[in-house]
Parts: structure tokens; C-alpha cells; sequence
């Protein structure tokens, strides 16, 4: 009795037995082991604490969202390596249970924690320089989602150890996810993982779009904004408007299972329908979240290497806004075939083949950007290149698919596998690899790996149209999605030993990444960049020194055009000027915040109650405790500011010598 | 902030607490599309009574009118603190406060006393998907004014023991727009739910 209030359902035997589980589990343990002892080794526990976990600075947060979702990338990829090698060896490997949670783990934490991590990340990174602010809106807020985020990624690693993860799929759809069909705690580990950093995301949505709306430099009227910020703006806002959705679809599916209620259920009138329809809600808009940010990143990317301005600027704003809007118009069209009749689904296929419009307007506005241009191929203008071929192909296979007849034939196949890998990885991935190269130096203060880079990015590019294009054509002859084998007589073996030939080509290209930093980390002091402006860019973050230093600007920069940095390069403007600056002070309490969250979380997967209490009574007393401090802000004076600019020079030189 | 700086001071708190405004208004659209959400899951299932009582039997109009009236006259007296407040008259706004957080206190109870009958009619949210739906968007309601309870009572501290400092009134302000925003979104429960669910429509 003692025992099952304490400890809920836990027990020896949600310990893993299959050995792949426990392979991964022991594997995961021994790395972080190996980390915490290093960091122990090394005594630089202090360190961590205070300069990163701690931080309040929006460059540290994004390095920290970008480190996680780096790492969360190549789980998923690992994950994707095991459906494929089973796949193409047609073996045994892996037994049907586990296969289904490897695709579910391998959809969620790609599009949760990968791809949603790499775009807080750079949105850190570089808004706040973009905008000529010193940092964002509310930096407390911003860390505290920081948090969520990894408490939530937390969950999702946690369940490889202790119970299941979901066998539902990434989107968990009732009456499979129902606590009749899945009693285990998988789909809890699912929902509570993103309900935590679900609620982080929005906090950031709420965030980022306070910093653009308030917090422009000077002069910088909305329509004068970097694209970059503009396509922020046009993310953020489909953020604030989907994310609540997500939040109560979530709750409801957990209130269905923990307190037996009865929205999607079977019997005593629920709908799982409306499950679907909900979860597509926020579905839908969820991506373009990750891609608008990516678009932003190839308007700011083919304007540099092309040496040119941005070709349309304002049907560029115009055609974002269309999307955010038209993206809360299609959802239905993941689900023609629910049967809602012929008119729901004309209109649904309608506005799917309109959204089209205003993305075909971008992808020909940057063509026209580099037509007269003098383009030089550095490897994030090759990321956009392969982006806009990838890009398109894939589009034009989402048009395909808005004609309801035909999706009626493609519908849950590999075709569609094949399509929103084309759009995610080639348009959302692609893009952050864009940025990334591209703003690398701002950040660490050097250069990454120019040949490297584009090894990666030529073996990314082949082996992705080799693993993807037999599964448009599997999925044109009705090779479902989410099966652990296809029967030999089918004769389509042939074509998936090619698609795992094709990751392996993708591996090939991650490997050439992480060279890519090691090589770079260690030629460090030969590839510093001493002007600050390693790619004569256009916008303001090019105006302050690499690394950017953690106020960012001596002095806030005035606005009055466009690209202001290039026109003040044009103009012959530099400027030494220095004032009082207020900033942040380092707060540890995001962290009790996420540690608090991730108790409740975890409470309310096992049936803990008393630990999902503990958990909620922590989050309010540490906002108390947040509450009571009347100075959470400090400032460095005009003179500091000039002395540690002034060092930062000193260096510089030294490593020019 | 102690040392001798060139910065305007009042100049950056104003901008804070505009800043800190717009950022709750955006919060509360986030809300807005919260309950936006579980209405529409309403709008879904209030008719899947599954045999069971639908809302004409349960409902009871005289009832939820004094619920209504208790959390309408909290939002008047909350309204009050917020001019004490214009008026730096700190006993005032204490005043005012305490008074909305007994009637949202009232209201919260009279919520609570209602579901428990229900639940010992053998009417629970496990009953049917209608029932499901009813709790959770009235729950959901109630969740929010309990949150904004607590912080009532905990920012009330706050005025008592520090005065009204530039922080004390920021949340305050934080405070009642919150307050407000949930009165309006009772009206819309009160109509859809209770005032629709007499009606059989």
C-alpha cells in the first residue's frame, strides 16, 4: 500500500529486457557518466554553473539549445539508422513492439527536440544582434524555456531506461494512444515530454515577438527589419496561435488516460476524430514554425553571397504573412480520407494549393536576388542551392497530394514519407546548416571549415535524394508507411537496400560535420575572424566584433536603412562610441523552475501524485522567490564597457601577429 | 542598481513596464486561445450524453447566477484597487484587494460545491463525453482563478510589507488584467454552457 502510493506503478519490471533498449540505455548512461566525471575531473562545475547554466545571455541560451539539439539530432538519426537497416535487410532485427516506438521516438524527438531546438537556438543567436538590441525581451522568461525544453528532452531520453516510450507514432492518435490499447507509460512519457517543453516554446513565441514588436533599435521602422526578423516575427506569431492548442490537446489525451475521461474514446461519447483535427491545428502551423526561420536565413544568406540586396523585400513580408495566415487553413488535408465529404475536402485541397503561391514567390524573389549578382560559393550558399532544388521537388509533391483524389491513392504511404522529409530536411535542416556556418564566427569568433563543409553538404544533398527517391516511387505502388517488413513477393527489396545506401551517404555527411568542428575548434587561432565581418554582410551583427561581446552593442546603433551595415560599409561609417548599459543578472532559479516541471512530469507518468504535487508547489515557490528580488538587473558603465572593448581589440591584434 | 550611472532611470522602468504589459496582453491572447480550444471541443461533445443527464437536468440557472454575480462585482472591486492604486492610497488598494479575493474566493467555492454535487450525483467527468468536456472547460476556469487567488494573496503581501514600489505596481497592473480577462471569459462559459445547456440548444 506504502509502496504504491510512493512510487505509483514503478517497478522492477519497467527496467528494459530487449538487448537493443538496453544497449541504448547502458550506452546513454556510460556518456553521461563519462561527462560528469570529466566535468568533476577538471573541477569546472563552478564554471558551468556560472557562466552557462546559469546565464541569462541569449547567445549562451542559443549555443545551449543548439549543443541539445545536436545531440537529440543523431538520437534521431541513430533511430532512423535501426528502421533502416531493418528495412533493407528484411531481418529480424528488431521486433515489431520496438519498431513502433522507434519510429515514434525517431518523429518526435526530430521535430521536438532537433529541429525546434536548432531554431530557438539560432533565433537566440542572432535576433537580439539583427534588431540592435542587447538582448531579448525578458531574459528570465527566455532561460526558464531554455529549461522546459531540456527537461522535456530529459523525459524523452528517460524513457530508453526506465518503461517505454509510445508505439502510437509521433502524433499518438486515439483510440490507439488511449489507456485501453497502450497501458503502458509510453504514451505518458510522449505526452508529459511535450506538454513541458511545449509550454517553453510558447513562453518563447511570446517572448521573441515582445523583442521584435518593442525592442527594434532606433530608426528601424518594421518594414526596415533584416528578413531574418521578419520571418521570426511570422513564426512566433504562428507560435502564440498554435502552441495553446497543442497544450489542451495534450491535456485532454492525458485526462482521457489518468483521470478516465472521455474526449477520444471509443464508447461513452467521445470522438477520436476530434483528436485528429486538433492535433492538425497545431499541427499544420507547426511546420512553418520551423521553416519561416529557415527562409529567413536563406534571405539573409543570398543577399550576402550574392552581393546584392534582397530582391522584393516587400512582397518577401507580404508573402510570410499570407503563410502564417493561409497555415491555420489547411490542417484537414492531412485527413481526406476521414470522409468529410466532398465539399470540406474541395475547400481543404483548395487552400493547400494555394499556400503554394506565396512560397513560390520566395523561392523566385531569391533567384532574382542572385540573378546579376556576383554569387560566391561559400558553403551556406550552397546549403540555400540545394535547398531550392530539394525544396521544390518536395513542393511540388505536396501539390500533388492537395488534390484530395490523389491523396486518397498516397494517403499513409511512403510517398508521403518521402515528401515532408524533402520539405524538413531539405527546407527546415538545410537551413539551419545555412546559418549555422553562417553566423558560426559571430559566435566563437572563428571560422568552421570551409572544405569540410562542403563535403558535408554534398554528401547531405546526394545521399538524401538516394534514400528518398525509392520511397516516392515504393510509395506510388502502396508500400504503407510504419511496417516492419514487406512481403519478398512484392519485389521491393531492391529498392530499400537503395534508400539505406542513402543514409549511409547522409552518415558520411555527419561525420564530415562533426570533423568539421573538431578541425575548426582546433585550428582555432588560425581561422579567428579579426574584422568581425568574415563574409561582408549586410546587416548589424556584422557591425560589432567576433565574438560578440555579451552586450552586444558599445553603443545602440541608429537605423535608417534597409541593410544599415552595408550602407554605413558604402558610406565609409565606423563608429567608437560607448554608453551605461543595463543587463541581467545571472538567475539559477530557470533551473529549479524546468527541475520542478520535469518532477511533475515525471510524477504524473508513474502515478507519483505526491511528486507531481511536490513538483507544482516547487515551480510557485521558486516564481516566489523570483518575486521577492526587486534588482534582478545590473549595469556596467560607459568606461567598463570602453575598457573591456578596448581588451577584446588588444587580443584580436595579438592573434593577428 | 546603486551605482552612479548617466542612464535615466524612471525612463527604463516606464519602458519595463510597457514592455511587461504587452508581453501579459500576449499572454492573454495565448489564453484566449486556450479556452478558444476546449469551447470548440465543447461545441463537439456537448451533445454525447451517452444516456446519461444532459445539461437541462443538471444545470442550475438561480444557482450559477449568484457564481456570476459573485465574480462580476470582483471584477468591479478589482477595478477599485487599480484607481487606489492611480491614487497611491496603499490601505485602499489592500482594501479593494481583499474584498475580490473573498468574493473570487466565494465564487471559487460555490464552483467547487457544484462539482461535488455532480460527482456524488454519480454525474463525473467519467460519465460521458459531454460531462468530460463540461468539467474540464468550467475546470479549466477555475484552475485560473485559483491561480489568481494565490498570487492575489501573494502580491497583497507583497503591498503590505514593501509599499507600492514601481514592481508592486506593475504586477498589480499584470494582476488585474488577468482578473478581467477571466471575468470575460466566464461570461462566454455562463452563456454557451449554462444559459445554451437550459435551453437544450
Amino acid at each position: 500500500m506504502f509502496a504504491s502510493m510512493l512510487l505509483g506503478r514503478l517497478n522492477w519490471h519497467v527496467l528494459p529486457t530487449n538487448p537493443i533498449t538496453i544497449g541504448g540505455g547502458v550506452g546513454m548512461i556510460f556518456a553521461l557518466l563519462l561527462i560528469l566525471a570529466a566535468i568533476t575531473y577538471f573541477k569546472k562545475w563552478k564554471w558551468l554553473w556560472r557562466e552557462w547554466l546559469t546565464t541569462q545571455d541569449p547567445k549562451k541560451i542559443g549555443v545551449m539549445y543548439i549543443v541539445v539539439a545536436a545531440v537529440m539530432l543523431l538520437r534521431g538519426l541513430s533511430d532512423a539508422l535501426m528502421l533502416r537497416a531493418q528495412q533493407a535487410t528484411d531481418s529480424k532485427l528488431i521486433d515489431p513492439s520496438l519498431f513502433q516506438q522507434v519510429f515514434s521516438a525517431h518523429g518526435t524527438i526530430m521535430i521536438f527536440f532537433a529541429a525546434m531546438g536548432l531554431m530557438f537556438g539560432i533565433i537566440n543567436l542572432v535576433l537580439p544582434l539583427q534588431l540592435g538590441a542587447r538582448d531579448v525581451a525578458f531574459p528570465f522568461l527566455n532561460a526558464t524555456s531554455f529549461w522546459l525544453f531540456f527537461a522535456g528532452m530529459v523525459l524523452v531520453n528517460m524513457s530508453l531506461v526506465i518503461g517505454d516510450f509510445s508505439a502510437a507514432g509521433w502524433l499518438a492518435y486515439p483510440p490507439l494512444s488511449e489507456l485501453q490499447y497502450s497501458p503502458t507509460s509510453g504514451v505518458d512519457y510522449w505526452i508529459w515530454a511535450l506538454e513541458i517543453s511545449g509550454v517553453g516554446s510558447m513562453l518563447s513565441g511570446i517572448n521573441f515577438l515582445v523583442t521584435i514588436i518593442k525592442m527594434r533599435a532606433p530608426g528601424m521602422k518594421m518594414m526596415k527589419m533584416p528578413m531574418f526578423a521578419w520571418a521570426t516575427f511570422g513564426s512566433m506569431l504562428l507560435v502564440a496561435f498554435a502552441f495553446p492548442i497543442l497544450t489542451v490537446t495534450l491535456t485532454l489525451l492525458a485526462l482521457d488516460r489518468t483521470l478516465g475521461m472521455h474526449f477520444f474514446t471509443g464508447g461513452h461519447g467521445g470522438n477520436a476524430m476530434m483528436y485528429v483535427n486538433l492535433i492538425w491545428a497545431w499541427g499544420h502551423p507547426e511546420v512553418y514554425i520551423l521553416v519561416l526561420p529557415a527562409f529567413g536565413v536563406f534571405s539573409e544568406v543570398v543577399a550576402t553571397f550574392s552581393r546584392k540586396r534582397l530582391f522584393g523585400y516587400t512582397t518577401m513580408v507580404w508573402a510570410l504573412m499570407c503563410i502564417v495566415l493561409l497555415s491555420f487553413t489547411v490542417w484537414l488535408h492531412h485527413f481526406f480520407t476521414m470522409g468529410a465529404g466532398s465539399d470540406v475536402n474541395a475547400f481543404f485541397g483548395i487552400m493547400t494549393a494555394i499556400i503554394a503561391v506565396p512560397t513560390g514567390v520566395k523561392i523566385f524573389n531569391w533567384l532574382f536576388t542572385m540573378y546579376r549578382g556576383r554569387i560566391h560559393f561559400a558553403s551556406p550558399m550552397l546549403w540555400f542551392l540545394g535547398f531550392v532544388v530539394l525544396f521544390t521537388i518536395g513542393g511540388v509533391a505536396g501539390v500533388l497530394m492537395s488534390v484530395p483524389a490523389i491523396d486518397y491513392q498516397v494517403h499513409n504511404s511512403l510517398f508521403l514519407v518521402a515528401h515532408f522529409h524533402m520539405m524538413i530536411v531539405g527546407g527546415v535542416l538545410f537551413g539551419y546548416f545555412a546559418g549555422l556556418t553562417y553566423w558560426f564566427p559571430k559566435i566563437f569568433g572563428f571560422r568552421l571549415h570551409e572544405g569540410l563543409g562542403k563535403i558535408a553538404f554534398w554528401c547531405w544533398t546526394v545521399g538524401f535524394v538516394v534514400a528518398f527517391t525509392p520511397l516516392y516511387i515504393l510509395g506510388l505502388m502502396g508500400a504503407t508507411r510504419r511496417l516492419d517488413h514487406y512481403d519478398k513477393s512484392l519485389g521491393w527489396q531492391p529498392l530499400f537496400i537503395v534508400a539505406g545506401i542513402g543514409l549511409f551517404i547522409v552518415i558520411l555527411g555527419i561525420l564530415a560535420q562533426v570533423l568539421q568542428v573538431v578541425i575548426s575548434i582546433w585550428q582555432r587561432n588560425e581561422r579567428r575572424d579579426l574584422t568581425g565581418d568574415p563574409w561582408n554582410g549586410r546587416t548589424l551583427e556584422w557591425s560589432i566584433p567576433s565574438p560578440a561581446p555579451f552586450y552586444n552593442f558599445t553603443k545602440t546603433p541608429v537605423v535608417t536603412e534597409r541593410d544599415q551595415f552595408w550602407a554605413n560599409k558604402q558610406a565609409g561609417k565606423t563608429r567608437h562610441e560607448y554608453e551605461d548599459i543595463v543587463l541581467p543578472k545571472n538567475s539559477g532559479l530557470s533551473v529549479a523552475i524546468a527541475f520542478c516541471a520535469f518532477l511533475v512530469g515525471f510524477g504524473m507518468i508513474w502515478y507519483m501524485w505526491w511528486l507531481a504535487i511536490l513538483g507544482v508547489v516547487g515551480v510557485i515557490v521558486s516564481l516566489i522567490v523570483r518575486g521577492m528580488n526587486d534588482e534582478p538587473e545590473y549595469i556596467i558603465t560607459a568606461k567598463e564597457v570602453e575598457k573591456h572593448a578596448n581588451a577584446a581589440k588588444r587580443k584580436l591584434k595579438e592573434y593577428a601577429v | 542598481m546603486s551605482k552612479a550611472t548617466t542612464l535615466d532611470l524612471h525612463h527604463i522602468e516606464a519602458e519595463a513596464t510597457e514592455k511587461t504589459t504587452f508581453g501579459f496582453w500576449v499572454y492573454l491572447m495565448t489564453d484566449c486561445v486556450l479556452f478558444a480550444t476546449l469551447f470548440a471541443t465543447y461545441a463537439v461533445l456537448h451533445h454525447n450524453t451517452f444516456g446519461g443527464p444532459s445539461g437541462t437536468e443538471l444545470f442550475k440557472l438561480p444557482y450559477v447566477l449568484v457564481e456570476t454575480f459573485a465574480l462580476l462585482v470582483s471584477s468591479f472591486t478589482m477595478g477599485l484597487a487599480m484607481l487606489a492604486l492611480q491614487r497611491n492610497a496603499k490601505d485602499q488598494v489592500l482594501f479593494w484587494l481583499g474584498l475580490t479575493f473573498a468574493l473570487g474566493a466565494l465564487f471559487l467555492g460555490l464552483e467547487v460545491s457544484e462539482f461535488h454535487n455532480m460527482i456524488s450525483d454519480g454525474n463525473s467527468w467519467r460519465r460521458s463525453g459531454f460531462l468530460s468536456s463540461y468539467f474540464t472547460l468550467v475546470g479549466t476556469h477555475g484552475l485560473h482563478i485559483t491561480i489568481g487567488l494565490i498570487w492575489m494573496a501573494i502580491l497583497g503581501t507583497f503591498t503590505w510589507a514593501k509599499g507600492l514600489t514601481h514592481t508592486v505596481r506593475k504586477r498589480l497592473t499584470l494582476l488585474s488584467l488577468f482578473w478581467h480577462f477571466l471575468d470575460v471569459i466566464w461570461i462566454f462559459i455562463f452563456t454557451i454552457v449554462y444559459l445554451y445547456g437550459s435551453l437544450g440548444i
